[in-house]
């Protein structure tokens, strides 16, 4: 058992503070993806190493040696002087991985760069109606005429799609293959003639969510990654990896510590809400929870830096876990806040910015998105503890 | 950076492990719980050095650390191993070394695992009914309920200002009681004093504060041990059992019961492992970290112990399967040194959210 990181890593971690005290002030308020200023500090940090930091020089990023503590690091300060880790988006966090791991050396030139810059933005088309838990089942279709492909069909849950420049894509291009088999992962501009984006609004009341509607559109044959009927092993080359950071740990702590300041800071009957034993109570088992995931990720974080040490089934319940104990978290800081729990958008009394009741609705989202708690569940009993598969159903005839 | 189990550790944890597979298995729980003793178990602990782990080297122990004993304690609960060493190996030598006197002979008479001590300590966690204990002048009136290793050679009693007494089973004042709970792994006893002669250990509340904390991490590691092994069987069942022509465990109301225990028990490993290492290494933890994580294994093993037994449906049930001994070894886990309400109220108190 060592907790520690080391010399190197103190001191790195001080260059960090130091970069934040002195620059602190030229991050960006808020979370717009397309502003100026969003897009000078993103230049900031790639330029200093606290983004894309292993991305290579060549296609615009830091070039460093991949290193999971300096990484932690850079994230855990970032937390703490609540100031904007750089851009993020599907594009930078899904597709850039993709393409590094899966893409032509003409791929990775043309589109990584402009879109770790901000330049270009990317939505993804992966789930349909028809294709939820069941992503592979999907049937948007994807037919070669001479040099391009024609695509027709239907996504939905395709987040920013409204404002994206480029979308990437699963499509079924081998339609007698097994289902597994016969998907292509294709990239195409949003501005292609055929292709209509309708907001989908949720319950938190915004459109943080599209469908978009795919009639004819012609897509040159080449904006390929991987060959054809490839697309399901691209897609998956980085999926396991998004559902482990949904719902990290040091957020929660955060949250922790938002809700202890609220129930210090607000009363019922005069009285202080820490002072109620039943909410304290709630909250203590919350804390113990919080805390069980955050060394249960100290436990993943130590497997990947030590290849020997098994991590059990640590990083396989993160996902479930984490977005389980966020939504009951700030659900507490809501019954105990009484009605004034129910404020929202632009009532007075509302508290911390409305972000209680907000991060409750999106939490739940997250419980259903990204592979659903009963997906996970699936995943956990399968994969990790070697139980039997369902018998699948053969399709009627 | 390595959070996790050394080889040493590991080592120690198989050695443990294989002892208690060919020595405690539910047969011999089943004989202990009959009324056979537990010394063949105990001796052969004391051959791999359990009894000694936590006595400095210099006072005849091996000197590992509160994480090391903590290891050794899920191989207990999992298991379902009858000793005595939750009070004799773990809160004892803590006590006697924290301390700070002279206790180099009855240390050295417990790492050679040839003098027990049981743990009277409900007198000053939430006293129940009229269990009173009060000390004057060197001698010991009243009575504690609930002492665990109960078959023991002297007694370690707080008092309700916290302060710490020994004192000899054979004392002609001492009566004891022997009180059946539902766990029959373990025994507990009523201590009843008249006139004890009480020697004073500590008169330090952070003797007997350190002494709890690392017989709650204790507690917590022997439940997770617990329930790791009624999931393990539950799994297990569950893949051979079958209905409607294939495995229940094919079903997924059934390994959903599955994931959901796995996906609360795995956690708990990772919380036990760094509140043994915050006992010794991050002392502005260490307490906190104790508090929650004997609370939070409760909760957990609450439900594990539940779900495991409703996934063997009528088996589990029954004594032929004899799953109920686990569910009660958490059930008594649970209570033992602070149920979790009592405990998170001092997580509560020791981050200054509420004055006791």
């Amino acid at each position: 058992m060592d907790l520690s990181f080391g010399p190197e890593y103190d001191s790195f971690r001080s260059e960090v503070i130091t970069f934040l005290t002195n620059n602190a002030d030229k991050a960006p308020k808020g979370n717009d993806l397309r502003g100026q200023a969003a897009k000078d500090w993103q230049k900031l940090l790639i330029e200093n190493g606290y983004t894309c930091r292993t991305i290579p020089k060549e296609f615009g990023g830091y070039g460093a040696e991949p290193d999971i503590i300096k990484s932690r690091i850079i994230a855990e300060e970032f937390s703490n002087a609540r100031v904007s880790p750089g851009l993020g988006g599907q594009g930078i966090s899904m597709l850039v991985p993709t393409l590094l791991e899966m893409g032509t050396q003409e791929q990775k030139e043309q589109f990584i760069r402009p879109t770790i810059m901000g330049e270009m933005l990317w939505c993804q088309g992966y789930s349909e109606p028809g294709a939820g838990s069941d992503l592979a089942a999907l049937s948007t279709a994807a037919v070669l005429d001479g040099d391009e492909w024609v695509i027709n069909g239907q996504k939905i849950w395709t987040s920013t799609a409204q404002i994206a420049d480029w979308i990437f894509c699963l499509v079924r291009s081998e339609p007698d293959a097994p289902k597994h088999k016969g998907i292509s992962f294709l990239l195409f501009d949003m501005k292609t003639p055929g292709i209509e984006v309708r907001p989908l609004v949720d319950m938190t009341g915004q459109a943080n969510f599209n469908e978009t509607f795919f009639t004819d559109v012609r897509v040159p044959k080449h904006q390929i990654v991987g060959e054809r009927g490839q697309g399901w092993q691209v897609a998956n080359a980085i999926l396991g990896h998004e559902r482990e950071t949904l719902a990290p740990a040091n957020t929660a702590q955060t949250r922790v510590n938002a809700l202890i300041d609220l129930m210090k800071n607000e009363t019922a009957d005069g009285a202080r809400l820490i002072d109620n034993p039943v909410y304290r109570d709630r909250l203590m088992k919350i804390q113990s929870k919080v805390m069980a995931m955050r060394f249960n990720e100290l436990r993943v974080l130590s497997a990947r830096l030590n290849p020997g040490q098994d991590p059990g089934l640590s990083r396989m319940i993160t996902k479930l876990e984490g977005t389980e104990l966020r939504h009951d978290l700030e659900g507490l800081a809501i019954d105990i806040m009484g009605e004034i729990g129910l404020a929202y958008e632009d009532n007075p009394y509302l508290r911390g910015s409305g972000s209680w009741q907000r991060d409750y609705m999106y939490f739940l989202g997250l419980i259903i998105g990204g592979g659903t708690s009963q997906i996970q569940k699936n995943i956990i009993s399968e994969r990790g503890l070697g139980m039997p598969r369902e018998p699948k159903f053969e399709k009627a005839s | 950076m390595q959070f996790g189990l050394s080889e040493e550790q590991i080592l120690l944890r198989d050695n443990v492990n294989r002892f208690l597979d060919d020595n405690s298995s539910l047969d011999r729980v089943r004989r202990y719980a009959d009324g056979s003793d537990d010394t063949d178990i105990w001796a052969g602990l004391t051959e791999l050095g359990v009894p000694a782990l936590l006595v400095p080297e210099d006072q005849g122990g091996i000197g590992l650390a509160p994480l090391d004993a903590a290891i050794v304690a899920e191989c207990l609960g999992a298991h379902i191993a009858p000793t005595p060493f939750l009070g004799t190996a773990v809160m004892a030598p803590t006590a006697l070394v924290a301390s700070g006197g002279d206790h180099d002979a009855l240390l050295a008479d417990i790492a050679a695992g040839t003098h027990r001590v049981g743990v009277a300590f409900s007198e000053a966690i939430k006293r129940r009914n009229d269990a009173r204990v009060e000390v004057r002048g060197e001698r010991m009136y009243g009575k504690s309920l609930f002492a665990f290793d109960a078959d023991a050679d002297s007694y370690l009693v707080a008092d309700q200002q916290k302060h710490l007494h020994l004192i000899s089973a054979s004392d002609p004042g001492l009566k004891r009681t022997h009180l059946t709970t539902v766990d029959k792994t373990r025994r507990t006893v009523e201590l009843t004093y008249d006139n004890v002669e009480a020697q004073c250990i500590s008169t330090d509340t952070k003797v007997f504060d350190a002494t709890v904390d690392i017989g709650r991490v204790a507690i917590a590691a022997d439940t997770l041990g617990a329930a790791q092994n009624m999931l393990d069987q539950a799994v297990e069942y569950a893949k051979q059992r079958e209905q409607f022509n294939r495995p229940i465990g094919s079903f997924q109301a059934v390994k959903h019961m599955c994931a959901e225990m796995a996906a609360q028990l795995e956690p708990c490993r990772s919380m036990v492992w760094f509140a043994g290492h915050a006992l010794a290494e991050l002392p502005d933890e260490a307490r906190i970290t104790a508090c929650h994580t004997k609370a939070h294994l409760a909760e957990v093993a609450q439900f594990v112990a539940k779900t495991a037994t409703e996934v063997h449906g009528g088996m589990g049930f029954t004594d032929l399967v004899g799953l109920h001994y686990w569910f009660k070894r958490c059930g008594a886990n649970r209570q033992w040194l602070g149920a979790p309400e009592f405990v998170r109220q001092e997580a509560a108190v020791l981050q200054g959210l509420v004055t006791d």
